[in-house]
Formats: C-alpha cells, sequence, structure tokens
C-alpha cells in the first residue's frame, strides 16, 4: 500500500497546524460561525443533531493493521468506543468535540491518516474498487491512478471553493464496484487496441435529490495527460456551475443543462489552453506510486482446496469469500451488518480484531467496501477457517454479503439534522425479519439500500430496492423504490407508488420479495426479474 | 475598508477600475474590475494594456475568482492581480498560488495571521500559477 515519504508527512502536518491555528482563532472570535464553517468542513468537522461528527478520509478504501488500530483509539478516547464506516469507503465518529478536533487529526496524522476535504465544497477522497489488486477481471491496479489523483486534489488553489462538493471515483474494470458513474466524476482505466492504457472519463453522474448516471465524455484520455484533463473538468465546472440555488449546484446539473456534448466541447478547449501549461505530473510519479501497490509475496503452494466438513464455515466461504486473481487466495469480507445492528458500525475492539487479522491473514491490509463492510484482499483459503472462527467469536462472520441483509443505511434522523425519517431502525426490522423467516439465503443478491431524506446518502435510486424517508404531515413515512443498480447494469430505481409506515415498509419489502420468489426464471436476480416482468406485478401486489 | 496588501514593487494605479463591459467597449482605462460572472478571457487580447485587474469577491464561498485569476496568468499577465471584497485571511496562500500578488480586503488582517498563512505550506502537489515546484516533480529531479 501507500507510504507517506517526507513531502506528504510535511503536508499533512502543516494542515494539522493550520486546523489547530483556526481553531483557536474561532474561539477567540477572530473568525466568525460562518467564515470557520468551510474551514471546519475541509477538516471532515461536520455540525449533525447533536455533537460534531468527524469523518476521517481513508484514500481508495484502504488501511493497514497501525491505521486500523489508530481508528480504533480514537473512538475510544474521543468517541464513544465505535465509529461508522461510510459509502465512500471512510469512517465516521458521531460524538466529537470542537476542543478535541486538532488532537485527533494529530493522532491521525502520526499514522498517515487526515480527514483533509472529506467534506465541504472541495474535492474529496477519492474513492475505488474495494478488490483492486486482488481482483483477476480489472486491466491493472486502479489505485495508482487514484493516488495520483489524491495528490492533485489535495489542498487545490483554484477548485477549494468549488459550486457543491465533488466526488471521485477510480475503476479499472468492466466490473463497477464503486458506483462510478453514480459520481461528478468516475475514471475507468482501459486499454486501447495497441495494449496502451487510458483513462475514461464519464463526468456528471449523482445521487442526490436528481439522481444522473455519469455520460462518457471522452472514453481515452491517454495517461500523460490524465491530471490536466482533470483539471479541465473541473475548471469548467468551477466557472460555470450553478451557484444561485444549493440543490443545482452539482456539476450533474451543469453536465445536464448544457447537455454533455456542449459540456465536452467546452472542456476540451480549456483543455487545449491547458495543455501547454505543464501541470501534467511526470510519468515516473506513477512508476513510483505502482511500487507501492505490487502484488504482496503470495504462497505460490496455496492449497486450492477448503475443508468445508463445518457447515456453517461453508455457508460463510459460499456467501462472503470472492475469487482471488492468485490461486489458493480469496478476498474475505467481514460483514458489518450483524442481524438487527447499526450498518456499518464497529466497535474498537472490533476494529482492533481486524487488525490483527488484517496483519495475520492478509498482508497488513484490510479495506472498506463501500457497501459500509470490510474486505481483507488477499487470504490463503487455507487460513479461512481459522479466520472465520475467529470472526464468529467477535461477531463478526454474518454471511450475507450481497444479500437482503446487506443494507446500506445512512445515519437518518438518528444523528442527521437534515433527515425526514430513520433509516437505522428500518435496516434493523428488516434484517430481523429476513433472518427470521429465512429467505436471505434463498433471495440471493439482493442490494438494498436506506436514505433518511431526498439527498440520497444511503444511495436509495442505486438499490435494487430502495428506501426513502419522506415526511408526510410529520410523521415519518417511507417510499419504496425498484429496479436501481450502481453496477456496471447502472439504473436507477423507480417509486413503486404510495410510501409505508415504518412496519409497513418492513412488509412491503417482504411482499415484493414474494414476487420475485413466484416470478423469478433461472438464475435471476431480484433486479433481473423486475427488469423483465416491469414494475405492475409489484404494484399489485403492495397496493392490490 | 482596509488596507491594500500588496507583493510587488511597481507603482500602483492610481485610478479606478472599470467594468469589464466599460473596458472592451473601448476604454483606455488600465485597471478594470471582474466580477464572478465575467469572463476573464475576455481580457485576454488586451492583456498588455492593462496594469491593474481586480477581481472581486462578493462572498468569499464564490471561487470562480480563482479561476480568473489563473486564466489571466496562464495567458501572461504580468500586471498586478488583487482580490478584492470578502477575502479572507484563510484564503490568502491559495489566492496566492492562483496568481494574485494584492488583496485588498472588505476587512483588515490581522499581520500575524497573513505572515503565517504565507509561511503555512512547506511544500505543494500541484502546479498552479506562481513558481513554485510541485512535490511530484521534486521527487523526480
Ligand atoms: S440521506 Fe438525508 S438523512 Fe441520510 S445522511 Fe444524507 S442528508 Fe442525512
Amino acid at each position: 500500500m501507500y507510504a507517506y515519504d517526507q513531502y506528504d508527512q510535511a503536508m499533512v502536518d502543516a494542515r494539522v497546524e493550520e486546523f489547530r491555528d483556526q481553531a483557536r482563532r474561532r474561539l477567540e472570535g477572530k473568525l466568525t460561525e460562518d467564515q470557520f464553517k468551510p474551514l471546519r468542513l475541509m477538516n471532515g468537522l461536520y455540525l449533525q443533531l447533536h455533537a460534531y461528527m468527524l469523518r476521517v478520509a481513508i484514500p481508495y478504501g484502504t488501511l493497514n493493521s497501525l491505521q486500523m488500530r489508530a481508528l480504533a483509539d480514537i473512538a475510544e478516547k474521543y468517541d464513544r468506543g465505535y465509529g461508522h464506516f461510510t459509502t465512500r469507503q471512510n469512517i465516521q465518529y458521531n460524538w466529537i468535540k470542537l476542543e478535541d478536533a486538532a488532537d485527533i487529526l494529530a493522532d491521525l496524522a502520526k499514522v498517515e491518516m487526515h480527514a483533509i476535504q472529506t467534506s465541504g465544497n472541495c474535492i474529496r477522497n477519492i474513492s475505488s474498487d474495494h478488490f483492486a489488486g486482488a481482483t483477476a477481471d480489472e486491466v491493472v491496479d486502479p489505485r495508482p491512478y487514484a493516488e495520483l489523483l489524491r495528490q492533485w486534489s489535495s489542498f487545490h488553489p483554484e477548485f477549494s471553493y468549488l459550486p457543491r462538493k465533488f466526488k471521485i471515483a477510480v475503476i479499472a474494470s468492466e466490473k463497477d464496484r464503486a458506483a462510478m458513474r453514480l459520481h461528478d466524476i468516475g475514471i475507468n482505466i482501459v486499454q486501447n487496441d495497441t495494449g496502451e492504457l487510458g483513462a475514461a472519463f464519464y463526468v456528471g453522474g449523482g445521487m442526490g435529490r436528481t439522481p444522473m448516471i455519469a455520460p462518457c465524455i471522452n472514453a481515452f484520455v491517454p495517461l500523460d495527460h490524465f491530471v490536466t484533463y482533470a483539471e479541465a473538468c473541473l475548471r469548467v465546472y468551477n466557472r460555470y456551475g450553478r451557484r444561485d440555488n444549493k440543490y443545482k449546484a452539482r456539476i450533474k446539473i451543469l453536465v445536464h443543462e448544457l447537455g454533455a456534448e456542449e459540456y465536452t466541447r467546452q472542456v476540451e478547449e480549456e483543455f487545449a489552453q491547458l495543455l501547454d501549461q505543464g501541470i501534467e505530473p511526470p510519468l515516473a510519479e506513477l512508476e513510483r506510486i505502482r511500487t507501492f501497490f505490487e502484488d504482496p509475496p503470495f504462497d505460490g503452494d496455496a492449497d486450492a482446496e477448503i475443508d468445508r466438513s463445518d457447515p456453517d464455515f461453508a455457508v460463510w466461504v459460499d456467501r462472503n469469500t470472492v475469487p482471488h486473481k492468485q490461486p489458493g487466495y480469496v478476498s474475505a469480507v467481514i460483514s458489518l451488518k450483524p442481524v438487527g445492528g447499526i450498518p456499518g458500525d464497529a466497535t474498537a475492539e472490533q476494529m482492533r480484531l481486524m487488525a490483527d487479522l488484517a496483519k495475520d491473514y492478509s498482508f497488513d491490509e484490510c479495506r472498506v467496501m463501500h457497501t459500509q463492510n470490510i474486505v481483507l484482499p488477499h487470504v490463503r483459503k487455507a487460513d479461512l477457517h481459522a479466520l472465520w472462527t475467529a470472526l464468529e467469536d467477535a461477531g463478526l462472520g454474518s454471511p450475507n454479503l450481497d444479500t437482503v441483509e446487506d443494507i446500506i443505511a445512512c445515519p437518518g434522523l438518528d444523528y442527521c439534522s437534515l433527515a425526514n425519517a430513520r433509516s437505522i431502525p428500518v435496516a434493523q426490522k428488516i434484517s430481523e425479519r429476513f433472518a427470521a423467516n429465512g429467505k436471505t439465503g434463498t433471495l440471493g443478491e439482493l442490494k438494498l439500500k436506506i436514505s433518511g431524506c431526498i439527498n440520497a446518502c444511503g444511495h436509495h435510486h442505486a438499490g435494487h430496492i430502495g428506501i426513502l424517508g419522506v415526511d408526510r404531515k410529520g410523521v415519518e413515512n417511507y417510499q419504496l423504490l425498484l429496479g436501481g443498480s450502481e453496477a456496471e447494469d447502472v439504473s436507477l430505481a423507480k417509486i413503486t407508488g404510495p410510501g409505508f409506515d415504518e412496519n409497513g415498509i418492513v412488509d412491503a419489502v417482504e411482499t415484493v420479495t414474494s414476487v420475485y420468489e413466484r416470478e423469478r426464471q433461472d438464475g435471476e436476480r431480484f433486479v433481473d426479474t423486475y427488469r423483465r416482468i416491469g414494475m405492475n406485478p409489484f404494484k399489485e401486489a403492495l397496493y392490490g | 475598508m482596509a488596507d491594500t496588501l500588496r507583493y510587488r514593487d511597481d507603482e500602483p494605479v492610481d485610478h479606478p477600475a472599470v467594468t469589464v463591459d466599460a473596458f472592451l467597449d473601448q476604454s483606455n482605462a488600465s485597471a478594470v474590475r471582474i466580477e464572478p460572472g465575467d469572463d476573464a478571457r475576455a481580457l485576454v487580447p488586451h492583456l498588455e494594456r492593462l496594469a491593474l485587474v481586480e477581481v472581486n469577491f462578493p462572498a468569499f464561498g464564490d471561487g470562480r475568482g480563482y479561476s480568473s485569476a489563473r486564466i489571466l496568468r496562464e495567458a501572461g499577465f504580468e500586471g498586478e492581480l488583487r482580490a478584492v471584497g470578502d477575502v479572507l485571511v484563510d484564503q490568502l496562500a491559495y489566492m496566492r498560488r492562483c496568481g494574485f500578488d494584492a488583496f485588498e480586503p472588505d476587512e483588515q488582517f490581522d499581520m500575524d495571521d497573513v505572515k503565517a498563512a504565507f509561511e503555512r505550506w512547506p511544500e505543494v502537489y500541484q502546479s498552479a500559477a506562481d513558481s513554485r515546484t510541485p512535490i511530484w516533480t521534486k521527487r523526480h529531479a
């Protein structure tokens, strides 16, 4: 994984001191709250319903055991003993005091971590494929490109007061595990006919109240123009993105209003201007970064067989492990979705255990998935039973990856000041319902996503089943959506009809899964059946 | 209004800046003021005539002026580039990187804070309109 050199460290240290100074000036009254707000946001400090939330960046989701342990320590020292892993591969702490914030940032800097640009109207932490470097289906490892963009976007002098937040995801596979086309910029590293690598740029995707799938604006940007092209995309946005209405300020609206073609034309024009400004990093930098992402020393004789005599273990293996490019290895997913639990939460002890397991079984590396689980990317099959046993003992062995229990849920009304409705209790009730009726396994892949308001942090538009919390005359109400996907078969979910109350929505989810069970053909996932038969059979079952 | 901070040695322009429209309408002014919605590139054919470009920041959160500044510097403008309006001390370092070399904030800065702001960053990650060498170039020098 990437390791800081003296330059990276000096920059992060300088940022801690800058923030310490800003917090001091705020306390001395030299900065008004309005002036301080964007500064604290750019350091991940967000004011929620009950306290400050601190969002820590985990670039492209990758952590070593030392870092995971530091996250556990922060949870204990400054919060209530737990943290919440997010859909953008970060971690959030929900009970932070402003006075502690600079010290937390200093603790993070000691393990090459930070909270830089995890909030605010700037370029946010870059996300990537959680199976990068482990999966056989990638063209190359996308993380070096994400790291290059991390450097480029950190403290970017021109793009720190954008119209709105800006999220970038980088993948390098036909399989999209990072919701690439639902980002402000999605980048897919591809290979052309002559074997040369380049970047396909998708611009103007997003969720929120106006979900959009990003169009491809350039199918092949050569790598020696990579950063310059990104700069051109951002400059057009910074100059012409709407600033009159915060709900229309994301780049998706600009691209939509101009049309993808006109936006592309403007980007190309800007790119032509920028090309001779010498802003592209030397290609040697990409080479240098790549050396950090070389394969770990795999065991070439690793056993390809798994002893499946323990039936519970076999279920977990089938559900939570994913094929690996290296024979004898798998990627093993640690589910943070225990039945009845809070999706994405982990206690300090659990984090420490995951750190130990990453060290013992996965070359000292783990990754945060955008589905709010943790993956150990490189595990020998022979070690799986020991790994599973340790997870089971810690309540981390739920065999439910990509099932109806593997719910993405935003913090909702339990924490978030913008929420219309609670998300967490709904997620808890749904996972309890399906664990009790025993259908989780038989329903197969079913991506269920819940947002507590139209801002869509829980990605409800992209759920095979989506749930959106709304406020109906002061009462929490839930709309049901069907047919979304954030993967390579990207699509936006559609609302079924009138909403439901909290218990009603749990029943409604069960009802639509029954329609699927009745209608499904061989090998169809829920979303495939929905796409084949359409909305009507589901509506009939729901509303009669 | 507070004093102007200037980081250049030439004499300041002694007449007020005109709007972009007035300037393009053939004025012989040598100072012009850009508003956030103005296209800085419209000035590019006339840079020779300009000694001062003021970039107005009516609200500090509106970052269009950063792009305006860089565009002018990229086009070779060597006159004074002054950020005016709701300019805050925590923005100075980035503004400097985008090519501003003068600041006329609505509210006076504390000069210790200004000094700290300019000394803050030991290095820079990316190229901009200043002459600082980015980290990725230093690594491979
Ligand atoms: S979707 Fe709404 S309720 Fe949920 S976290 Fe986002 S803003 Fe808050």
